[in-house]
Parts: structure tokens; sequence; C-alpha cells
């Protein structure tokens, strides 16, 4: 039985996406990356160092022909540079499917919704296929998806707290409205976030900071892979009711 | 002469030349980079065609690590 993550039209049999920063080197990189089992990568656009050519580049480590490469608009406060930065993503990379997130302040890395939403509007109007970053309010998220963004990536806690999920009931709004994959992005701290994720509906996790920042990043990434699969099977299996007193899983009956 | 400010940096080039050349003196693969010139995004397939000149100003970028 297949249950794939379908995002823009296109399908992914993982349910982690990953980012690719704070790694110690691209070695490592690669190896975390591969042990997450991730098939969709975040990155970020940068200038190139014109003084030192020839330094290894990120797209030698990691196959753009093996990886979907999610650019991301880290680092922007007006809707203007995430447009800007995403236009050069999509000529660097000749992908639409984008990653947008519009920050609010340098302190908390909230996402500034007013400008994230009018960027988004150029964007799709540009024929991009916008994954948001956004807040965990289920109305912004609905006017987002009613916008034409492919994917609502409400923040678990602020991005690379590894707070965890602060506000579940509100993402399980969010979840209960969409129409389209709506993707915990940011907060997460261990793997039982992610699974927490994915219980509570979500259509995949992205990461980067959990399983850059652990102390051996590749084996967290391989255990957010099995966090996420865990997760999604409990959610799709339907979780027992809570009771409030012990029900024995023994049976009564021939006791002696 | 010919004073051209790239990623913010000032530099200077003998004469007038093409955004590929330009790239191969810098020893960047223009298959992995964007080239915003002048605030314009230039087209990968016109790199051979769109020509650098005295004052202009150019953004060349690629992917990097990043979540």
């Amino acid at each position: 039985m297949t249950d794939n993550l379908i995002i823009a039209g296109k399908e992914y049999s993982s349910r982690l996406i990953v980012g690719t920063g704070k790694y110690k080197d691209f070695e490592e990189t690669k190896r975390a990356v591969e042990a997450s089992g991730a098939e969709i990568v975040t990155v970020a656009v940068r200038r190139v160092n014109i003084s030192k050519p020839g330094q290894p580049m990120l797209v030698d480590y990691l196959d753009p022909k093996k990886y979907t490469y999610l650019p991301n608009t880290a680092g922007c406060f007006t809707g203007d540079d995430a447009v800007r930065t995403l236009r050069l993503a999509r000529e660097a990379g000749g992908w639409d499917l984008v990653k947008l997130e519009v920050l609010g302040d340098q302190k908390t890395l909230y996402p500034n919704m007013p400008e994230t939403v009018d960027a988004a509007k150029i964007l799709i109007k540009e024929g991009f296929q916008v994954m948001v970053y956004c807040n965990d309010d289920p109305i912004q998220a609905k006017i987002l998806e009613d916008i034409g963004c492919c994917a609502i990536m409400p923040l678990g806690a602020p991005i690379g707290s590894g707070l965890g999920i602060q506000n579940p009931v509100g993402i399980r709004i969010i979840v209960e409205n969409a129409n389209v994959p709506v993707l915990v992005d940011a907060g997460v701290g261990t793997a039982s976030e992610a699974a927490q994720a994915m219980e509570l509906g979500c259509d995949a996790v992205l990461m980067n900071t959990a399983i850059a920042e652990a102390k051996d990043p590749v084996r967290m990434a391989r255990a957010m892979n099995y966090a996420v699969k865990a997760g999604r099977d409990a959610y799709l299996s339907g979780r027992m009711p809570k009771k409030l007193y012990a029900d024995p899983s023994s049976p009564l009956a021939g006791l002696i | 002469m010919i004073n051209v400010t790239i990623n913010g940096d000032a530099l200077k080039f003998e004469s007038t030349l093409s955004l590929d050349e330009l790239l191969m003196k810098l020893d960047i693969e223009q298959d992995k980079v964007a080239i915003e010139h002048n605030r314009e995004i230039v087209p990968k397939s016109t790199f051979h065609r769109v020509q650098v000149a005295d004052g202009d100003n150019l953004e060349i970028v690629h992917f990097i690590g990043g979540g």
C-alpha cells in the first residue's frame, strides 16, 4: 500500500524534508541527508565567493538530479527580497518549487505574514509552486491556501529553537481545514516531536537544526526518518481513546 | 579599462566582455550559478550575448546549505 506525499503534483515516498545548513562540512551534510531518507532538501541562495573560486559546492555532494532542491528565502525580511531571491533561484536551478519565508524580526524569526502573503501572490502569478512558512494561525493558513500556495508550513516553535510543538491545537486545526499538504516547519528538537507532528495529521515535517546540531547528526537523521514514519502510521492507525481509569489487557475470565 | 561591481566588490577588466567570458575569467561554472545584471535576471541561455559594461552591477549567486 503506497502512502506517498504529493506536493504540487509530484509524489515523494519520504515525509521528511531536511535542511542542509549548519553541518560541519559537506561530507556530513551528505551522510545525514542519506540517513534521513529525505527526497527534498532545502537550500539557501547566496553570493558566490568570487575571490575564492573552485571551492566545493553543495551540488557536488547532493546531486540535484537525485534530490529535489527546495530553495528558501531565509534571511529575507521583505517580500521584495524574497521574490528577488527566488527568481534567482529559479534561474540557477530551473525549478519552480520554492520555500517562501519572509521573516519579521531577528530575535524570533517569526514570519511577517502581510509581507508573506504579498510575496506569495507575486510568486504564484509568476508560475512558482510556493511552499510557505507561516505562523500557527489557522486563518492565515487558509488565506495562504486560498491564494494558491501548494503547501502550508506552520512553525512548531521558533526556527532553530528545538522547543517542540508549542501549539498543537493550532496545528491540528490547520490540518483539518487544509486541502493542500501541511508541514510543520521549524521548532522540532527531537524524534518524539517529529512523531507528534505526524500524529497531529501533518503531511510531512521539515527540519534542519534538530539534525545538524545533534551530537551525532547522522544518527539523529536516522531517528527522524523512523519518527516520521512511526508518527504517520500511528496517525493512520487511529489511536485508542484515552480513559481515566485502568482497563486490564489480560482477560479476567478463568482467573484462579 | 572598465569598472564592474560584482557581489558588492569593485573589479576591473581590460574591456567589455560577455557574461560567459566573465565567468570563465572568474573560474565559475556557469551551470551552477544565476546572475543578476543591473538588477535584471539574465537567462542562462543568453550569457554569451549579454555584455558587461563600465559601471555595471552584477550579483552572482549559487545554492548553499540552508534550512
